[in-house]
């Protein structure tokens, strides 16, 4: 490859990655304003803050890849690949929504893209992950599991459980611990004893830490450990440093009792994720100012045309309320 | 009388008891300065301090389990499970310790806890924050199960719950948190096993739970503005079950009518519906009817959501049916 050619791609990477991050914001602030107008039933928890996270590792896997979200999980469902129509009718309990409306912001699952699912119990995807990894191994796949899930997490017995195993049978799994220094209303050093990657360590697994605003850190990371992992050296864990701009849930707006306003202000002023790849990019000359103020704008007005849509897609017949409980079998 | 919020009756009667019984302690997530996500504890660690008001890291099993320890030597745990569908979490700790360690000792050891958590969907919390799971913890001889319809009966029932030696599960409503009604300021407690006539009637018996004792009301409503008259029963708590109010009450009306928002199938409606048939059959002029949630998980989408569980016009509409004796043909 000619050296003028690796430059291009990698500018159509970088863009992607832009834009991908500038997409999960996009979609946050809107579904924080359907909550704010009352618009959108039950409530929803904002990945704003995080995006490099998700993007940088999505970015490092194959459609065919598979990862497991968290109850924080539009950030996942966006950077793996998922259009903003059905997750917003989808969140507005719509029929055109990923789960036809059954599942709501908690539940979005994307199979064709390898989303098997946010989950509502904290931890409760980290055994599905890992199946997932030994299911690819055994029909003789390739693919790669991701298994996000938070710092809060890591208190959740099944996950010792579930890395003892994927280290002993060295599954193609990655545990992906966001660390936002936050669980719900209490800060994770009141909660996790030690340190988080040990734990991992401790199963002979590697573990790794990363700045989780940095995208290209993250995702320099993410592409090394996926193809090692493809190649039957996983297990792998990563724990990204991370923050949540938003209260714990949509809801949750007087939090100073808990978590200062300085230091949301330090982090969305000093350490965004978005605002510094931009930065970057214009320091390296890779895009203009005025190329990125056009890609903010273009995914601002989808975004909004999307919900437009949600808002007036039609809810589910009631006739669907009993479907689905069971899968259809072969008699 | 005075009117409180049933969250302020749960908190009321928890640190009355504690100030009484410095055996008692509260441990759950975010219990303490966050006063649970429901704000049902708020203050309780001004008072009381962290010593006693123990907030954990996300591990159901691990509380659990560490409650059940303290209860056997001579501590009083009050656990607080934010959502009963938690409970799946801690069922080993719960059914096979502590709800069994009394009777496989002998009777050396005692478990006094409490678990306190909740049930009740159209919240739009979607299938894993909505499910009402009394049923699972009733079928598991050595718990107790306890089932506040009001504010009154949240207080009395958690001070009989507290001062119990057995452990006791206590569902809450979690949408009626901020129902007021009239709760005295002196002490009272309300005793296990004793059923509450919340209205008296003739022509059928409408014996509901927790969140269908208000359904049940306004169905009786109804049928008296048609010239029909509903009793009205609340068991208070279904484990122990007071059947003999039960069943002197359907001798009187020869109907009834068993409602209860978990799951109808293999659950608290068919048992008490299966207890009157056997024990008043001679006495009924219609079918025992058993009216509970859908056998479906919730689904997110309001327009699915609110099908899914018993409505005042729905119970109406069956006990008219079941009056007018057009049962027997509908069926
Ligand atoms: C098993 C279980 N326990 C408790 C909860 C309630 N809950 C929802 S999110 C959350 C905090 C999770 O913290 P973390 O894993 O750090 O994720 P974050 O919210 O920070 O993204 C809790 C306690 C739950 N959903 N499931
Ligand atoms: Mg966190």
């Amino acid at each position: 490859m000619s050296a003028a050619k690796k430059a291009n791609s990698n500018r159509d990477d970088y863009l992607r990655m832009y834009r991908q991050m500038v997409r999960i914001r996009a979609f946050e602030d809107n579904a924080n304003q359907l909550y704010l107008s009352a618009k959108m039933p039950g409530l929803t928890h904002m990945y704003s803050g995080q995006e490099a996270v998700a993007v940088g590792i999505c970015e490092a896997l194959t459609c065919d890849d598979k990862i497991t979200s968290t109850h924080r999980g539009h950030g996942h469902c966006v950077a793996k690949g998922a259009n903003f129509k059905e997750m917003f009718c989808e969140l507005l309990g719509k029929e055109e929504g990923y789960c036809r409306g059954k599942g709501g912001s908690m539940h979005i699952a994307d199979q064709a893209n390898g989303n098997l699912g946010a989950n509502a119990i904290v931890g409760g995807s980290m055994g599905i992950a890992t199946g997932a990894a030994l299911s690819a191994r055994r029909l003789g796949k390739t693919d790669v599991t991701v298994c996000f899930f938070g710092d809060g997490a890591t208190a959740q017995g099944l996950m010792y459980e579930v890395m003892n195993m994927a280290a002993l049978w060295r599954l193609p799994v990655i545990y992906a611990c966001e660390n936002n220094g936050y669980s719900e209303y209490t800060r994770t050093d009141e909660i996790a004893a030690g340190s988080i990657t040990a734990r991992a360590e401790a199963f002979g697994i590697e573990s790794h830490q990363v700045d989780g605003q940095d995208v290209l850190a993250v995702n320099k990371l993410a592409t090394d450990l996926v193809a090692r992992a493809r190649k039957g050296e996983g297990p792998f864990f990563i724990e990204l440093m991370t923050y949540r701009y938003h209260g714990h849930h949509v809801g949750d707006i007087n939090r100073e009792y808990y978590r200062p306003k300085d230091e949301e202000a330090e982090w969305k002023s000093n350490r965004d994720p978005i605002a510094n790849f931009g930065k970057w990019l214009e320091d390296q000359k890779i895009v203009t100012n005025d190329e990125l103020v056009s890609i903010n704008k273009d995914i601002k007005a989808q975004a909004e045309e999307a919900v437009a849509y949600a808002e007036k897609a039609a809810y589910p017949s009631v006739n669907e309320v009993d479907m689905h409980v069971f899968a259809s079998s072969a008699a | 009388m005075r009117e409180i919020t049933l969250s302020k009756a749960v908190n009321e009667a928890i640190a009355e008891e504690m100030r009484r019984d410095p055996s008692i302690f509260v441990i759950g997530e975010d219990v303490a300065e966050a006063g649970t996500p429901f704000k049902v504890l708020s203050g309780l660690v001004e008072e009381f301090g962290t010593e006693r008001i123990i907030d954990t890291p996300i591990a159901e099993p691990g509380f659990m389990g560490i409650a059940v320890g303290a209860a056997m030597t001579g501590s009083r745990p009050i656990v607080d499970l934010m959502f009963g569908d938690f409970l799946y979490l801690v069922m080993d700790q719960l059914c096979n310790q502590a709800a069994k360690t009394h009777y496989m000792s002998g009777g050396k050891l005692n478990v006094p806890l409490v678990l306190r958590t909740n049930l009740g969907a159209t919240r739009r919390s979607a299938a894993q924050h909505s499910q009402s799971l009394h049923a699972l913890v009733a079928h598991i001889p050595g718990l107790k199960v306890a089932m506040p319809s009001s504010a009154y009966e949240a207080k009395g029932l958690m001070k009989t719950a507290i001062r119990d030696n057995n452990p006791v599960v206590i569902f809450e409503d979690k949408l009626m948190y901020q129902d007021k009604a009239p709760v005295p300021e002196e002490e009272y407690f309300i005793p296990f096993g004793v059923a509450n006539v919340l209205r008296e009637g003739t022509d059928i018996t409408l014996v509901a739970t927790s969140s269908m004792v208000q359904v049940a009301l306004k169905a009786a409503d109804i049928l008296a503005a048609e010239g029909m008259s509903a009793e009205v029963i609340d068991p208070r708590t279904i484990v122990p079950l007071d059947e003999d109010t039960i069943l002197k009450s359907v001798r009187k009306t020869s109907r009834a009518i068993v409602i209860d928002e978990g799951h109808q199938s293999y659950g608290i409606t068919g048992e008490i519906a299966s207890r009157i048939s056997e024990k008043a059959f001679y006495h009924l002029d219609a079918p025992v009817q058993r009216m509970g949630a859908m056998d479906v998980p919730v689904p997110f989408s309001p327009a699915l959501e609110d099908v899914t569980v018993p409505t005042e016009q729905t119970v109406a509409e069956r006990a008219r049916l079941a009056i007018r004796g057009d049962l027997f043909h509908a069926a």
